[in-house]
This record gives C-alpha cells, sequence and structure tokens, in this order.
C-alpha cells in the first residue's frame, strides 16, 4: 500500500519528540536535546522527501499535492484537509529547516531544558500545521496553538522586559485573531465551505457581509503577523526579549504566516477585492521598507537592530503580494523563503555573540573580528545576504520582487513606489554595515579578551544557514520553478 | 577554442578563493606562501587564456565569439540567463585585468610578506579579480550586476583589510555606501530596460538602441541610470568621495582598485553600453560634462595633497575623469584606450609608492626626500610612469590623452580647455610627488611600518616587488603605441576618422601637429614649475601657498565634501534628523498608541468593577430602576 501520510506525519513528528521527553523519567539534559534533535531533523528529512517527490511537470500547476482529507466535525461541513502547493510547500522546507537549527541554538540552555523543548517542539507543529492546513478551521486551530508555547518561550527564557512583551505579543495577536475570526465566520456564512481550495475566487450574490469587509477582517490578522507598519510594534519587543531559538522561528517562519496568509487567503479568495485595495497596501508597503529601515538605523541594541529590519524586509514581500503579477508574488514568496534563513542566521549570530561577551549594546561591542573570526565572517555573510549582495538568496529574492512590481499594471504609480521600495538597499547597506563595524572592527577590546569563537554544534547550526543562503541565492530556480506552480493560478484568477 | 576557455577565466580566481578558505586557511594555516603561489597559478592560468582569447578574437569575423548561454531563473515573463560576451571590448578588458593583477600579486607577496592576514589577503584577491573579470564578460544585465556587487564586496573587504583601524573600517563602509548610491541608479535602470524591453540582453538591448525601438525618454533614464551606477564606482563627481579614503586598504589593493578593477569598471560598463548612450546624446554629453569635470574638480586636490597615495588618489578619479570625457567625445576606443594604458602606468605609481613606504615606513612625502640614490628602481620606474600619465611624448599616456583632446577640441571647446588645464595640473602634481619623494634630501626619520616590520634603513625593496614593477614600466611607455597606426581604435569598431600609415611617420608625424605640440609645452611647464618649486627651490612653495590661499585652503579641504556628506547630509539631516524624529515617533506616537489601548482598556475595566460591588440591595435597587425606566419608556413610546 502507498504511504499517503507524509504531511500529518511532518507535523505530528514534533509532537512525538514532545510525547517522549515529557513521558521520560528523569532525562539528562543531553538525552532531551537528542531527542528534540532527531525528532526535528526526522521532520525534515521528511520534508526534504516531499519536496524531492514533488510533481514539478506541468500538469501540476495549481494541483495541491500530498493531499490528506478525513472528515473531522461534519456539523459544520469541516475537514482534517492538509494539502502543499508551490506556495507552502516552500515554507514547510523552510519551518522544518529552522526547527533543526533551533534546538541546534538552544544547546546550552540550562534553565528547565524539559519545558523548554517541549514548548519549542509544539511550536514547530502548529507553525507547520499553519501552512499545510487546506481547511479554515483547521488553519485557524493551528494559527492560534502557535500562540501558547511562544508565550512561554518568551515569558520564562527571555529576557529584558519579557513578561510585558510576551503578553503584548499574545494579546496583539489575538487582536488580529478576533478580526480574522469574523472574516472566516463570515466566508463560512456566505459560501458554506470551509475549504480553502474551493474558495479561490469567490463569487457570490449574496453575502453576510460585503466581500470587502471579509478581506480586510482577514487582512488585519496577517498584516499584524507580517508585520505591516503601523501594526509592527509588537514585533521589536518580542524579538529582543524572546530567547535566540524563539527569536531565530519568530522572525524566520512566525512572520511568514502572515505573508502567507494574504496570498492564500486574501488574494485567492478575494481577487477583485486584493485589486481593489492594491494601491493602499502597495504604499504601505513601501513606507513599511523605508520607515523600518529608518528606525533600524536608530537602533542601539544588536537584537532590536535586527528586528526592525524585518520591518523593511518584510515590506517587500507585501509590495510584492500586491503587486498582484506573477513575477512579484513569486518573487514575495521567495522572499519570504529567503527571509526567513537570512534573519534566523541574523538571530542566532546576535544569540552567540551575545552568549560569548554578555553584551548586546552597539556602543560597548568592537574588535570582536579578533576574537571570534568565525562569527565575524558568518555575522557578515548573514549581513551582506540582508542588503542583497547578488550570490545570496536576499538578491536573488528582492530582484524577483522588483522586477515584477515594477511591471505591475495592478497599481497606478507602482514604478515609483518600487523605485523608492528599491532606495532601500541604500538604507539597509547603511545599517548593515555600520552594525557590522561596530560589533567586529575596531581595536580589540580588553574587556573581551577572554571571549571564545563558535564550538563545533555551532559551526554546524550556522554553517548549514550559509550553506542555503548560498544555495538559494545562486540557484533561485530550485525553489522558484516550485513557486511558480502555485502561483501561477492565483494570477489566472486576477486576471491582469 | 573550446567555450569553457572564457569561463575558466574568471573561475580559476574563484576556485582559488575556494581553495584557500576552505583547504590552505584550515589546514595549512602555518604555510601562508601557499595562498600567493594559488592565487599568482590562478590568475597566471588566467592571464594566459585571456590571450588566447584575444588571439582569437583578432581572428574571429567581427572580433566576437559565440558562447552558448546557460538558463538561471524562469518566472512567467521573466526569464533570466548567465552566459558570456567575447568581443573586442572583453578581450581588451580580460587581457588588462588579468595582467595587472597577476603583477600586483607578484608584488604582493614581498609587500604583505609576514602579515598576519596573508591567507586572508590572497583569498580577497582572488575574489576581487574573479568578479572583475566577469563583469567584463558578463552578457546580460543580472549576471554583470552580480559581478558589479561582488567587486564593490571585494573592495569593501580589502579597503577594510587592516579592520581593526578604525579609518580602515570607516573607509571600507564608505566605499560600499556611497557606490551602493550609483549602484541604487543602475537597479532602477535595469528594471526600466527590462519593462520596457522584456530583455536582460546587453546584445539584444544594443540591437534595441540601434534600431531605435528603444529610444525617447525611456532610453535617456536608463542611460542616466546606468551611467549613476558608473559615477559610483568610477568615483565621479559628486560620488567621489570615497576614493582617497580607499587607500586605507594594503598599498598593492590600491593598484588594484585604480588600476584595473572596481573604478575601471564604471569606465567599462558605459563603453559596454555604448549603443545606448550613442542613442541618446543627453545621456553622451552628461558623460562628457561629468567626466571633463572632473578631470579639473580632482586634479585640483591632488595638488596639495602631502601623503602621496592621496596624490596618486586624486589623480586616479582626475583619469577617469579623462576616460569619461574620452567616451562622451569620441567613443568606446577614445575612453578603452586611455583606461588601458592608465592600467598600467597607475598600477605602477601605487606599486612604486608601496615600495617607497616599504622603505620608509610613511606616505607621507613631507618625510621623505632623496629616495633616487637607496631606491633607483623605484624611482626610475616611477619616474617613467609619471612622465607616461604626465602624457610626454612618446610614452603611452601621451597616445591615449592626445586622443581624448583632439576629440573634444572638435566637440565642446570648454571640456577642450578644461582638459588642457588637467593636463598642466597632471604634471605639476605627479612632479611635485617625484620631487619631494625621490629629489633633494632624505628627510624621514619615521621607523615604523604598516606591519611593525623594523625598518632600519633605507633599501630597495627585494626582486619580487622590483620585477612586477620593471615589467609595467615596460608596458607604461609601449602600450600606447598599440594606436599609433589606429589598430586598436579599429580592434574596438573605431572605424573611419584614422587614415592608415606607417608606424614610424604615425610615431613621429604626430609631432608635426599643432594639439600634440600644445599639450607637451603645457605638460612641460608644469613639470618645470614643479621641479622650480619642490627640487630647485626656486621659488618657495610656501610663498606660492600664501598667495593662492583661498584655494590653497579650498583644495586641501577637498572643497569640505566629506563635511557636507557625512556631517550634514548623513548624520545632520538623515541620523540624528529625520530618522531620530520617526525613531521617537515609533516608540511613543505608534507604540504609545498601543500601550494607551491597552492602559485603557485597563482603567475602563478597573472603574467598571466598582460596580460589582456584590451587595444585592445594589444590584435590587440597579434592577428596579431598570425595570420602571424600562416601563415609563414604553408607556412613552409605545
Amino acid at each position: 500500500m502507498e504511504f499517503n501520510y507524509y504531511l500529518t506525519t511532518i507535523i505530528f513528528l514534533p509532537i512525538v519528540g514532545l510525547i517522549v521527553i515529557a513521558l521520560l523519567p528523569n532525562p539528562k539534559p543531553k538525552a532531551i536535546k537528542l531527542i528534540a534533535l532527531v525528532f526535528t531533523l526526522a521532520a525534515f528529512a521528511l520534508s526534504l522527501a516531499v519536496f524531492c517527490l514533488f510533481d514539478r511537470s506541468a500538469g501540476a500547476i495549481g494541483q495541491i499535492q500530498f493531499e490528506e482529507k478525513i472528515s473531522w466535525i461534519p456539523a459544520i461541513n469541516a475537514f482534517y484537509h492538509l494539502g502543499v502547493d508551490g506556495l507552502s510547500l516552500p515554507l514547510v522546507i523552510l519551518m522544518t529547516f529552522l526547527g533543526v537549527l533551533a534546538v541546534l541554538v538552544s544547546w546550552n540552555i540550562q534553565l528547565r531544558p524539559r519545558q523548554y523543548f517541549i514548548w519549542l517542539l509544539l511550536l514547530e507543529t502548529s507553525i507547520l500545521g499553519v501552512f499545510c492546513s487546506l481547511d479554515l478551521v483547521l488553519f485557524f486551530l493551528f494559527w492560534e496553538l502557535e500562540l501558547v508555547p511562544m508565550y512561554f518561550l518568551i515569558s520564562i527564557w527571555g529576557s529584558g522586559r519579557k513578561e510585558y512583551s510576551a503578553i503584548k505579543y499574545v494579546i496583539y495577536t489575538l487582536v488580529g485573531s478576533a478580526f480574522m475570526l469574523a472574516g472566516i465566520l463570515s466566508i463560512y456564512f456566505t459560501a458554506g465551505s470551509l475549504n480553502m481550495m474551493e474558495l479561490a475566487g469567490l463569487t457570490v450574490v449574496k453575502p453576510v457581509v460585503p466581500l470587502a469587509a471579509m478581506f480586510l477582517f482577514l487582512l488585519v490578522g496577517f498584516a499584524i503577523k507580517l508585520p505591516v507598519v503601523p501594526v509592527h510594534t509588537w514585533l521589536p519587543d518580542a524579538h529582543t526579549d524572546a530567547p535566540t531559538a524563539a527569536s531565530v522561528i519568530l522572525a524566520g517562519a512566525l512572520l511568514k504566516m502572515g505573508g502567507y496568509g494574504m496570498i492564500r487567503l486574501c488574494v485567492t479568495i478575494f481577487p477583485e477585492v486584493a485589486l481593489h485595495y492594491a494601491p493602499l497596501l502597495v504604499a504601505l508597503a513601501v513606507v513599511s521598507v523605508l520607515y523600518g529601515a529608518a528606525v533600524t538605523l536608530r537602533q542601539k541594541d544588536l537584537k532590536r537592530l535586527i528586528a526592525y529590519s524585518s520591518v523593511s524586509h518584510m515590506g517587500y514581500v507585501l509590495l510584492g503580494i500586491f503587486a498582484l503579477t506573477q513575477v512579484s508574488l513569486t518573487g514575495a514568496t521567495l522572499q519570504m523563503f529567503s527571509h526567513g534563513i537570512i534573519t534566523g542566521l541574523l538571530f542566532a549570530m546576535v544569540g552567540l555573540v551575545y552568549d560569548k561577551s554578555h553584551e548586546r549594546n552597539l556602543d560597548n561591542l568592537g574588535g570582536l573580528a579578533r576574537q571570534m573570526p568565525v562569527i565575524a565572517v558568518v555575522f557578515s555573510i548573514a549581513g551582506l545576504a540582508s542588503l542583497g549582495l547578488p550570490g545570496t538568496s536576499g538578491f536573488a529574492a528582492e530582484f524577483i520582487t522588483f522586477v515584477g512590481s515594477f511591471s505591475s499594471m495592478a497599481v497606478a504609480g507602482i514604478r515609483l513606489y518600487t523605485i523608492i521600495g528599491v532606495f532601500g538597499i541604500v538604507l539597509t547597506a547603511g545599517y548593515i554595515l555600520w552594525m557590522l563595524q561596530r560589533v567586529f572592527y575596531g581595536p580589540p577590546l580588553e574587556q573581551f579578551s577572554g571571549v571564545s569563537d563558535a564550538n563545533n554544534i555551532e559551526k554546524v547550526c550556522i554553517f548549514s544557514f550559509v550553506a542555503a543562503i548560498m544555495l538559494v541565492g545562486i540557484y533561485p530556480a530550485i525553489l522558484t520553478d516550485i513557486i511558480n506552480l502555485g502561483i501561477e493560478p492565483i494570477t489566472k484568477l486576477i486576471g491582469l | 577554442m573550446p567555450h569553457q576557455v572564457p569561463w575558466l577565466i574568471f573561475l580559476l580566481p574563484l576556485f582559488s578563493l575556494v581553495i584557500i578558505s576552505f583547504i590552505l586557511r584550515p589546514f595549512f594555516n602555518n604555510r601562508p606562501k601557499l595562498s600567493g603561489y594559488v592565487t599568482i597559478g590562478a590568475i597566471g592560468i588566467s592571464c594566459a587564456l585571456s590571450l588566447w582569447v584575444l588571439a582569437e578574437v583578432l581572428a574571429a569575423p567581427r572580433h566576437k565569439l559565440e558562447i552558448p548561454d546557460i538558463q538561471w531563473v524562469v518566472v512567467g515573463d521573466l526569464s533570466v540567463h548567465i552566459g558570456l560576451i567575447v568581443d573586442s571590448l572583453t578581450a581588451v578588458m580580460v587581457v588588462v585585468v588579468s595582467f595587472v593583477s597577476l603583477m600586483i600579486q607578484i608584488y604582493s607577496q614581498g609587500y604583505m610578506h609576514g602579515d598576519p592576514g596573508y591567507h586572508r589577503y590572497f583569498a580577497f584577491m582572488s575574489l576581487f579579480t574573479a568578479c572583475m573579470l566577469g563583469l567584463v564578460m558578463a552578457d546580460n544585465l543580472v549576471f554583470l550586476f552580480l559581478f558589479w556587487e561582488g567587486v564593490g564586496l571585494g573592495s569593501y573587504l580589502l579597503i577594510g583589510f587592516w579592520f581593526h583601524r578604525p579609518s580602515a573600517a570607516n573607509a571600507a563602509k564608505k566605499a560600499f555606501i556611497v557606490t551602493r548610491f550609483g549602484d541604487f541608479g543602475f537597479l532602477a535602470a535595469i528594471l526600466l530596460l527590462f519593462y520596457h524591453t522584456g530583455t536582460f540582453d546587453i546584445e539584444e538591448l544594443h540591437g534595441l538602441a540601434i534600431a531605435g525601438t528603444l529610444a525617447g525618454t525611456v532610453l535617456t533614464w536608463a542611460a542616466i541610470g546606468v551611467f549613476s551606477g558608473a559615477v559610483g564606482k568610477s568615483a565621479q563627481f559628486p560620488l567621489h568621495v570615497w576614493l582617497p579614503d580607499a587607500m586605507e586598504g594594503p598599498t598593492p589593493v590600491s593598484a588594484l582598485i585604480h588600476a584595473a578593477t572596481m573604478v575601471a569598471a564604471g569606465v567599462f560598463l558605459v563603453a559596454r553600453f555604448f549603443p545606448l548612450f550613442e542613442h541618446c546624446q543627453v545621456a553622451l554629453t552628461t558623460v562628457a560634462i561629468i567626466g571633463g569635470f572632473t578631470a579639473i574638480f580632482a586634479a585640483s586636490m591632488g595638488l596639495v595633497m602631502t601623503d602621496i597615495k592621496r596624490v596618486l588618489a586624486y589623480s586616479t578619479i582626475s583619469q577617469l575623469g579623462y576616460m569619461m570625457l574620452g567616451l562622451g567625445v569620441g567613443g568606446v576606443a577614445v575612453g578603452i584606450f586611455h583606461l588601458f594604458n592608465h592600467a598600467f602606468f597607475k598600477a605602477l605609481l601605487f606599486l612604486g609608492a608601496g615600495s617607497v613606504n616599504h622603505s620608509t615606513g610613511t606616505f607621507d612625502m613631507r618625510e621623505m626626500g632623496g629616495l633616487r640614490k637607496a631606491m633607483p628602481w623605484t624611482y626610475i620606474t616611477f619616474l617613467i610612469a609619471s612622465l607616461s600619465i604626465a602624457g610626454i611624448w612618446p610614452l603611452a599616456g601621451f597616445w591615449s590623452k592626445d586622443e581624448i583632446l583632439a576629440y573634444s577640441f572638435t566637440h565642446n571647446q570648454i571640456l577642450f580647455y578644461l582638459a588642457m588645464i588637467t593636463v598642466f595640473m597632471t604634471a605639476f602634481y605627479m612632479f611635485r610627488a617625484v620631487f619631494l619623494t625621490f629629489g633633494g634630501e632624505y628627510r624621514g626619520g619615521v621607523v615604523s611600518s604598516h606591519s611593525g616590520h623594523e625598518h632600519r634603513k633605507l633599501h630597495e625593496s627585494p626582486a619580487v616587488m622590483v620585477v612586477p614593477m620593471v615589467a609595467l614600466a615596460v608596458l607604461s611607455v609601449a602600450s600606447g603605441w598599440l594606436n599609433v597606426t589606429g589598430s586598436f581604435g579599429q580592434f574596438l569598431g573605431h572605424g573611419g576618422s584614422s587614415e592608415a600609415h606607417s608606424f614610424v611617420a604615425g610615431f613621429f608625424g604626430m609631432l608635426a601637429h599643432p594639439l600634440p605640440l600644445i599639450s607637451l609645452l603645457v605638460a612641460s611647464v608644469g613639470i618645470f614649475l614643479a621641479y622650480a618649486m619642490y627640487n630647485a627651490k626656486w621659488l618657495s612653495a610656501e610663498a606660492v601657498g600664501r598667495i593662492f590661499k583661498p584655494f590653497y585652503i579650498l583644495f586641501s579641504r577637498k572643497y569640505w565634501f566629506d563635511e557636507l556628506y557625512e556631517r550634514v547630509i548623513v548624520v545632520g539631516v538623515l541620523v540624528d534628523g529625520i530618522f531620530a524624529a520617526l525613531s521617537v515617533f515609533d516608540s511613543r506616537v505608534i507604540d504609545g498608541a498601543v500601550d494607551g489601548v491597552a492602559s485603557g482598556t485597563a482603567s475602563t475595566s478597573g472603574a467598571m468593577r466598582r460596580a460589582q460591588t456584590g451587595q444585592l440591595q445594589a444590584y435590587g435597587m440597579a434592577i428596579a430602576v431598570g425595570v420602571i425606566a424600562i416601563a415609563v419608556c414604553f408607556y412613552l413610546f409605545g
């Protein structure tokens, strides 16, 4: 018999690991870490298997693959319905990849390791669930589930104003979720279906609320997650105060739930409404890019600086999405993946620098390249990828987004918007190089004379990131060929 | 010729980078020499292959070889391939880049001897050379942009090579960010061109421009955008500020940046897109004006610098201005011919400055003097390069500079006079440097060095440094002779104007024309004035300085451009102005609103909580009031 439960297995492997950790009587910290590593690695390996088995032929355009559909709540027509297409598969791989590296990043966790890894594994399951769900109720369930582990990870293992940031994160997201739920309910009562695929290009004669309202309800939830200026202020607090692994997953995978939701629900279900609101959203995207970069340039805390840079970079995702062309949407999806690995690495590097030097304030850092050459090199590579140096995934993604946006017919004046957005690359170069200089260059400082470089486990972790960044940068077709399959039918719905 | 040969030209130095970073540095850290050998081997083979390619191109019909493309990425109607153009421009450039780089790598073995970052140095040098070689061969905008930014990265890494010095770290950052301003324009031009033509292929774009399909404002903006990239990389006004600071890198790096890579990339870019400029008069005039202005503007600052590398840096900016002027008024052959000659004598000048530094431990010309006795080879080669850059017949610089002057004379009188004044300035500042460094008696006493070596007494540099200098000196004399009969120009597609004549007639016949004689006279006056002021001391330099004091201040403070850009615009207006305001806005207004909603909710609920007293009497009272109120409402409105 053919094995047909790849996605279920991938999603719930971390849960199995979690149960094993929970049930072991008095496990040693080392055993916990190894179990977490084994299960996340298994999920990653399986997602790569899905990647290899994925049908890339022309007949697969718009097809959901690895579909699983079991009746779940018949009363409301809800299904346990999973599947991946070209849009979601890269994000699934991103999450399983980051899942492994998040465990490696957490290798030195001393405080309550058992609980820590339980939450971390639960987090992975919930995010994977969001990317694989094709049923709105299931999607919402996973969406909300993610809040619980993140809350505990920030508030227990975080730093600084961790309780404040954790609560802020949860409440802010819940406000968005409330709108989202309203959107999902109104879709359900209008169309009578929760199947995300069937709802594509929804046209109904008498909706319970106007389609535009449904679109905006959903959009609010996703815009908070992405985030879009001006609903972004949870992000710097949460990212800064979260423990390293949580920051890696927050910036790496969690923000992508917002972008993914916008494409999968807002644009796919309501293409005409999306077209109508595109000018506003494209303008907001450009504001996010420049505003985010401008505020980033003022940050003194290394981690906060990276956090704000995410606001700027996710602006490109929003630009690509609401330029509404095939190329721009593909670019936006690639940018989500690329930002995931680049910013994931940046947070991992900040974590390393802080672990070794116990300092995150840029005014007090300096000259570390002598003490930690490997960290300096990898941090620089991550920074250069972030500023969009060709040969790294950052360039491939941003370039495709720019080309797609520039040729969009969806928004009047988008060429000017795109050019303004492109100017972001100058500001990005400014803050990245300034940061690298502050941390690593200059004369070696007395107080850091004893700090060490990355150890072997850390090297494995950060080199994996670098390999992924270079692979996608040098050969982006490895992902764009797949993303295309998912994006093409969506652009047909928009019909420009 | 197999198709792989041109690919190998830039892949070999890239392999060298990989070998050094992944094999030599981790496993042979105590054998640094190996990195040097690997780099020299790779670039040496590249250089040989470049000559092979040049020979093939010379023999090929229309001087062009076809190399198959490779598909890179296809998304919807966006299709990007990667491939190489192998035409006459490419062939000349790969030979110049690989040869000059090879000489510099050989020299570096001596100059960088004992530096703790020896492996890193050669790894970066390999990267830098590979990207420049790729840049000159790339056949489409995306692939070209990859190397374009790669060259920027290489210069960032090498300028900041001694990153523990704050000045080096600052200079590296400045170089990258200033050039990125230009790159922004270039990227915008790439988007614009693709939007209107649907292609990134450079030759297709040429065809569209020649056919007139690509025309009007689109072409103008695209050409201006491309040129802005060139302005950044080639340090033209107003993005010239990074290059003088770039001398913070090791001196062989400066030689490479100033001669064959990085700054040459901008001039090359304009040459590569010349059909676009040619069909857009506005853009072409812009190139000529910016070039002509930069030439005199930079030369004026070169007059007063006391650091020998800074003199050379401003001289580079000025000479790049000449090249742009040449492109603007004369076309590809004229501009590239000067780039070709300049690569040799400018590389040699920097290597000479490095050699002087190796001996004296300083770049300050006030601490030098009299070095002609201790360093005869350095002196002779530096002198040859100086004569060449000053444009003295029959050295290389004379031939290309004369062409630029001749073309600007027929195109634009104002630019011609600017260029002629620049000839005077060039001769003056170069020989000021020669006399201050090598003439008179030794004034120095500083015994220290870049790498901590103690240099007890003045000495000539080792053979490994002198031999490349001699090789470059030979070319500084002779490279210009390639176009005596106009063959260089014809190879680069410059037809028509040059009538066929024999080498001897061309070689000496030049002196029968008035224009070359005038420029020779002007240059000689410059040299003589420098001699009078700095060697014979007939004129006191201080007295001259006092007479021209306002100019002296203006030049030596570099027209206050650094202050304007860094203090006023970047720090004053942007970082401490707009960005600071936005940052406060973000934390106070936007986030304040979020916190405000939260605390508002909390205080409202706090107020409402007081209603929940838990006393039954109070609840009963409220219910009674409510019932009465409803009853009254019914009675009144029901």
